[in-house]
């Protein structure tokens, strides 16, 4: 191996054919180089690099049931609700605030949405009508947005902290969610509701979860050629073709291995008569396998997350909210409003948790008054995890969704070892404050 | 410009002419900064004036202040440090594409074509400005004033931050845009570097101007009992230059 390796920065050992290079991607320090020059963000890889030891360790530990389609498609389900909201918490708290209230604002919200559809809507339109649906839904992004609104204009124009406003929502929507409810569980959702919320129904099926494969791939090419296009517009240095190559390949094949995993989850097999008796199919002797796929929850994800990464980091808003993290003053004297901005960052944050409010009880099929406890920990927690810093200015989408899945994998892969919930609490905590350690060492180093 | 119940800048009156520099001096306090925050649309004015080629503008924000043509170096800089050069040279401007997202290459370019001009050693487009060194820093925020084609400069401190190499190229880039027509209003403690670029010498003291004079009209003594004593350099006897150097 040794007799092979060429210099580090040889400036040359870029410009080698790629699979030369790939080659030499089998030696560790090529491997930080190859990295390098392909650009690769170094906080996402070691994110997905903990994620993998994570999943190998539970697979072991557990008995080899960790990696099995059933559970990573149960584990992407139930990551859903933590994510939507986590990707809003990221410009929050890159805008150097916090918002304490989601966990309770997601219980109203809920409670909001499934009283509308059961004990409102239906006596205009009927039980089951199609508008329940979308009126509901409207209803309760609509209040979702007003509650952020609200608690934006506090924060950016009285000046009362982030931290003290929202404190003050957990109490105050919490005690909403109860006022609605009196302490009942409202249930069952309206069909549409339950589609929302992932189950069995509510996949989108085989084709369509390939076809969404598809269309990411064709994304991830489109994106490396334009900005290959762009750099070569303008005469910038050009990344590596074997780089690109090697980009594309590895992200298409992580996209593809997602929607092939997703896809060998079948029906349960109660469900699966039902279905081939309602499409007049004859049920085979050997069992019916209908793949899952992709499921409704994990679909808004991916759209929530493609939507606030873009507008995080291709729209001015994205562009102004980062710069009042890294500089409030700086912001200010640029001529940003940035009290605007802020209120901005917390009505998108009131927008998401009314969606993952309605996947929650989609989800449940009901609605309680507790629905939502903790979660606001959760979803800061997943940002952190993800590489947000409190202090802020630093922050990406993908890595509190990414930060979303580490905990949700954590908790899962420890009720299949059958580990009690207090152990549970704890190892994320303690998971939660390590995290974070490793980040801050990691940039002292890169710093000095 | 009152702050509470003290005046921070009372009744204060500087001229600025195209291609001109005027360097406001002053003791800490003496409302240097306050005053030309007004004019870059940091601070509201209370009261008073501000005529832009002779017409009376208005300056409610920083963003007024930049569609006028006046664009400020703070002394700190104002720079977002987590973002990088180009992201800093456009804050608040940034170039869109036709679908309205920000056009990362295009701000790239310009930042280079600019940069190519200012300080042809500065290769860091890409990282965030809290890696750069002091100069570089400087170089971004000068960089911004000059791609944005101010009429007016504001410079607060400009050279507070830099080695002597540094500050000798601040001098030099400062007397180029002076050539381009530039007025610049420069904000120093240093009466050298005063004396090294300016035309017209501003001094004020606890909110008010002590007076202003030409620079090749004065010794940096006489400005100096501006400064300390508050005296016009008319006022100024030979006793009180003595005891400047007691």
């Amino acid at each position: 191996m040794s007799t092979t390796e060429a210099p580090i920065d040889d400036p040359k050992s870029a410009e080698r054919s790629w699979f030369s290079s790939l080659l030499k991607l089998l030696h560790i320090s090529s491997i930080r180089n190859g990295f390098r020059v392909a650009e690769i963000d170094n906080r996402l890889l070691g994110m997905l690099g903990a994620l993998a030891v994570i999943w190998i360790v539970f697979h072991i530990l557990s008995g080899g049931t960790f990696l099995t389609a059933r559970n990573l498609w149960n584990l992407s389900v139930q990551t859903a609700v933590v994510a939507i909201m986590a990707s809003g918490m990221v410009l929050i708290i890159v805008s150097r605030n916090i918002d304490l209230s989601v966990g309770s604002m997601l219980g109203m919200l809920g409670m909001a949405m499934a009283v509308v559809q059961t004990e409102v809507l239906p006596n205009w339109l009927g039980i089951g009508h199609w508008a329940i649906f979308p009126i509901a839904l409207a209803f309760g992004l609509l209040i979702g947005a007003l509650i952020g609104a609200l608690q934006g204009a506090v924060v950016a124009y009285v000046g009362v902290p982030s931290f003290i406003v929202t404190l003050g929502g957990y109490l105050v929507w919490r005690g909403g969610a109860w006022a609605l409810s009196r302490g009942r569980t409202i249930a069952p959702m309206d069909r549409t509701f339950q589609l929302l919320g992932g189950g069995s129904r509510g996949t989108i099926g085989e084709t369509w979860t390939w076809i969404i494969g598809a269309v990411l791939c064709l994304g991830i090419v489109f994106l490396l050629w334009n900005s290959r296009r762009q750099r070569i517009k303008f005469a910038f240095r050009i990344r590596p073709m074997w780089a690109e190559i090697t980009v594309g390949v590895i992200g298409c094949g992580a996209v593809l291995g997602t929607m092939f995993v997703l896809n060998h989850y079948y029906m349960a097999e109660n469900l699966a008569k039902r279905y081939a008796v309602e499409h007049g199919i004859a049920y085979p002797a050997g069992g019916l396998q209908i793949p899952l796929g992709l499921a409704n929850p994990v679909l808004i994800v991916l759209g929530v997350a493609l939507v606030m990464a873009f507008v995080a980091t291709r729209r001015r808003f994205g562009r102004y909210v980062f710069a009042i993290g890294g500089n409030p003053e700086a912001a200010e004297l640029a001529g940003i409003n940035t009290r605007r901005t802020i209120v901005k960052t917390f009505v998108l944050m009131g927008v998401l948790v009314a969606i993952a409010a309605a996947v929650s009880i989609g989800r449940l099929n009901a609605a309680t008054s507790g629905l939502g406890t903790l979660s606001e920990l959760y979803v800061i927690a997943a940002a952190v995890i993800g590489g947000t810093s409190l202090l802020g200015g630093i922050g990406t989408i993908p890595g509190a969704v990414l930060g979303a899945l580490v905990t949700q994998s954590l908790q899962s892969g420890m009720v299949l070892m059958g580990i009690e919930s207090a152990y549970q609490q704890i190892v994320i905590g303690i998971v939660l404050v390590i995290a974070v350690a490793i980040d801050s060492l990691f940039r002292k180093r890169v710093t000095t | 410009m009152a702050f509470g119940g003290v005046h921070a800048v009372d009744d204060v009156t500087v001229d600025l002419f195209p291609g001109e520099v005027v360097a406001l001096v002053g003791g800490n306090g003496a409302g240097k900064t306050t005053l030309i925050k007004t004019l870059s649309g940091a601070h509201r004015a209370d009261s008073g004036e501000i005529f832009i080629d002779g017409e009376q503008v208005d300056i409610l924000g920083p963003r007024d202040a930049k569609d006028l043509g006046v664009e400020t170096i703070y002394q700190t800089l104002a720079l977002a440090d987590n973002i990088d050069a180009p992201g800093n040279m456009f804050l608040g401007r940034e170039l869109v594409s036709r679908w309205g997202t920000l056009d990362y290459s295009a701000m790239e370019h310009a930042t280079r074509g600019v940069m190519g001009r200012l300080n042809p050693k500065f290769l860091n487009f890409k990282s965030s400005v809290s890696s750069l060194s002091g100069g570089q820093r400087q170089s971004v925020a000068i960089a911004k004033a000059v791609y944005f084609n101010a009429r007016i400069l504001i410079m607060d401190e400009p050279t507070a931050a830099l080695g002597p190499a540094e500050t000798a190229q601040v001098g030099e880039l400062i007397r180029q845009l002076k050539a381009e027509g530039i007025g610049i209003f420069l904000i120093s403690h240093d009466i050298h570097d005063v004396f090294d670029v300016a035309d017209r010498i501003s001094v004020m003291a606890t909110g008010k101007l002590v007076g202003t004079v030409n620079k090749d009209e004065v010794t940096k003594d006489e400005v100096l009992a501006m400064i300390i004593m508050g005296k016009r350099p008319d006022e100024t006897t030979q006793q009180d230059i003595e005891h400047l150097h007691d």
